[in-house]
């Protein structure tokens, strides 16, 4: 048993690092959301779930099947990302529009917007298994069957770490990971958006009376984190090269989880809670076997709850807020 | 009342009647109610006759659809409403317990052999041991968080029960038995089979009926108890809970205690219904409790109006009948299941046939389980509360 996780320790590290980041973006849209309105954006996963399918939408139409190199491989993950964070933006628009916003304006209980969260989620789920899958990728009849991308990056050796390789893939996502979080916190600490969102979030009241355009900032919110869900869903594609309809549900839940973990509403927070969970459940995976990973999180998730409600960093996209 | 919008004014005016029934209801005499109740009964019974069946479900056999899903959606529904309803509790991983009684009718029949009626009994011991086990350390936290807590429960139950190769792993189990059988059951010289063409109390593979007036009989246990506690001091005490849970408390209510309570309730019922289940349908596997089956229960309570005995058991109803009926339409039923949801929330957040109670909080704007970020009602709506007053 400690052997096998001596040897295996350096790989779920990268692992763990990789996965981490990916929950990390996730985990941003969920913590954003809950910071400034203190609601969960239940269907935040399908958000995920569809910058997969835009950053898939890329390669699909410029009809590449074999593995790039040079500035073509630069351009087209370029491509895939911004398409991946175009279609999670448009949808998290979209969602705040039509799932939240009518239900705001009435001031409708938290349990009415988790319904209507609930709903707008298998909506989703089935628009893209039933409507988009079969039309858009021409997949007639397989709009349920997971769906590969063809290798687009030769998965070649960056450098190795005690004698095991860490591939250029898994560099990738983890530095796009870290470069967009470092772009997100000045977004938010040194625009005047992100001035907004913060004093959104620690006084609406006092927001309004500054002159804070609230439906403005809500939109940008729901906005920013979709484009961090559209990122993480290209990163994602790039690296593991399959996606499907369902996909968003478990990296929903553990990107919430990662948010919980970090502190919710916590930027900095979700960064470290997403590689938090990342590494926990990777080094978890060699003790208990891979099939218990995902019960590894959610004991996580029930334990964290339980425990320290406020996460590691604590809740403070707000700062203190009683 | 004076609303221009005309749909809004409809709306109101349904809201209206289903007032004024109430409140005939609430003066009718017990005798009289007596006779509704026996109505009632005596047509669930008739309910799963052919000429019911070829228009309510064309398609599909009515009598199996009647037993599961509508049968199953309305009981469950039933102990979700104890705990999302009348506790206030969100609970999204209500799945876990009807799991937890289905698999104690699994193993304890096909492993220890034991008797359906004795399992049933102890089946809804272990469900109610197993809702205050998981309410212990959860209960503490509130709305949302115990929201996700139990998503996550409920998950991990799912998933441990696949892993684990000793029940089956992911294939489950086989061979449940079927609950004791008296054929040809004669009742004061009436020879059922003959008489009505079904045997009652006959529990085999091929006819639904017999398990579906078990499930009917299950159900009328089960509401007179639940209307029984919601009358009681608990069901007051639920009721503050749900309100103002740290008024209650100062008020001397023990809130943990009748939260637990309420989960463990909630618990039984969906574990009853777990056992029933099992014993009719042979075989179970962990995919039978995905999420999507607490999310849609949950969606059932709501949309019939959380809180309303009458209300829940119609919105089960409607969520587990309509895409049966529309059977044409079944490869898109999910699309339009989640497109009604959202509809539903933005146009009767208050569902169906709405508590009263429950009415009176959500007009308020400020409801039991806190506003949506609506501290400030944007400019739009400010126009409106005032129209509305």
């Amino acid at each position: 048993m400690f052997n096998d996780f001596i040897n295996q320790f350096w790989p779920a590290t990268i692992d763990g690092l990789a996965f981490g980041s990916i929950y990390a973006l996730i985990a941003l849209g969920y913590t954003m959301v809950y910071g400034v309105l203190r609601l969960i954006n239940f269907a935040h996963s399908e958000v995920f779930m569809i910058g997969t399918f835009g950053a898939m939408f890329v390669p699909f139409t410029l009809g590449i099947n074999s593995a790039l190199t040079g500035f073509a491989l630069v351009g087209v993950i370029v491509l895939m990302i911004l398409a991946g964070m175009l279609a999670s933006a448009g949808t998290a628009v979209a969602l705040e529009r039509i799932a939240y916003r009518p239900l705001r304006k009435r001031g409708a209980s938290r349990l009415a917007a988790l319904i209507s969260a609930i709903g707008a989620s298998i909506f989703l789920q089935e628009l893209f298994a039933l409507v988009i899958i079969p039309n858009v990728f021409d997949r007639p009849q397989q709009g349920r069957v997971q769906m590969g991308l063809p290798r687009l990056m030769e998965r070649t050796e960056l450098f190795s770490i005690f004698g095991h390789t860490v591939r250029v893939d898994q560099v990738l996502v983890i530095v796009a990971a870290l470069g967009m979080m470092v772009v997100l916190d000045r977004l938010v600490n040194a625009t005047k958006i992100g001035r907004g969102i913060r004093a959104t979030a620690q006084n609406p009241e006092s927001a309004v009376l500054m002159g804070v355009d609230i439906d403005k900032i809500i939109r940008m919110t729901f906005l920013i984190g979709g484009a961090m869900a559209g990122v993480a869903g290209a990163l994602y594609l790039i690296s593991y090269e399959n996606t499907n309809y369902f996909i968003g549900f478990l990296f929903g839940i553990k990107a919430f989880t990662a948010a919980v973990l970090g502190g919710i509403g916590n930027l900095r927070g979700a960064l470290v809670g997403g590689i938090v969970l990342g590494l926990v459940e990777n080094y978890g995976a060699i003790f208990f076997g891979s099939d218990w990973k995902h019960v590894i999180s959610f004991t996580i998730l029930v334990l964290v709850l339980m425990f320290r409600p406020t996460g590691i960093l604590g809740e403070s996209l707000q700062q203190a807020r009683a | 009342m004076n609303e221009k919008n005309p749909l809004a004014r409809f709306r109101h005016q349904l809201g209206h009647s289903s007032d004024v029934i109430r409140d005939r209801w609430a003066h009718t005499p017990g005798w009289q109610r007596w006779i509704v109740y026996v109505a009632l009964i005596i047509g669930a019974i008739l309910l799963p006759s052919e000429s019911i069946g070829s228009f309510m479900s064309p398609d599909t056999d009515w009598a199996s659809i009647l037993f599961f899903p509508i049968g199953t959606y309305v009981l469950l529904a039933i102990g979700l409403n104890v705990v999302v309803g009348q506790a206030g509790l969100l609970d999204l991983g209500f799945v876990a317990f009807y799991a937890v009684g289905g698999y104690a009718m699994a193993l304890l029949g096909t492993r220890l052999g034991w008797n359906f009626w004795v399992i049933l009994i102890v089946g809804i011991g272990i469900c109610a041991l197993s809702g205050i086990t998981l309410g212990a350390p959860t209960l503490r936290l509130r709305g949302d968080y115990l929201a996700i807590v139990t998503l996550g429960f409920g998950e991990i139950i799912r998933i441990t029960a696949r892993n684990t190769d000793e029940i089956g792993g992911p294939n489950g189990i086989r061979g449940i038995p079927h609950p004791p059988s008296y054929e040809d059951l004669v009742l004061f010289g009436i020879n059922f089979s003959d008489t009505f063409g079904v045997d009652p109390l006959k529990y085999g593979v091929l006819d639904p009926r017999p398990y579906y007036y078990l499930l009917v009989a299950l159900a009328v246990v089960v509401i007179i108890l639940v209307k029984r506690w919601e009358k009681s001091r608990v069901g007051r005490a639920w009721a503050a809970i749900r309100e103002d849970e740290d008024a209650a408390e100062v008020m001397g209510v023990p809130t943990f205690r009748f939260k637990i309570l309420a989960f463990a309730i909630g618990a039984s019922i969906g574990g009853a219904m777990g056992v029933l289940w099992a014993a009719k349908s042979i075989s179970i596997n962990p995919n039978d409790f995905q999420f999507l089956l607490s999310a849609t229960i949950l969606a059932a309570v709501v949309m019939g109006g959380s809180g309303n005995l009458p209300g829940v058991m119609l919105g089960a109803f409607l969520v587990a009948w309509l895409p049966e009926r529309f059977r044409g339409l079944q490869e898109y039923r999910m699309l339009i299941f989640g497109a009604v949801l959202v509809a539903l929330m933005i146009f009767r957040p208050e569902g169906l046939l709405p508590s009263r109670q429950r009415k009176a909080e959500l007009k308020e704007g400020t409801g039991g389980m806190g506003t949506l970020g609506a501290e400030v009602p944007g400019p739009e709506s400010r126009g409106e509360e005032v129209a509305s007053k």
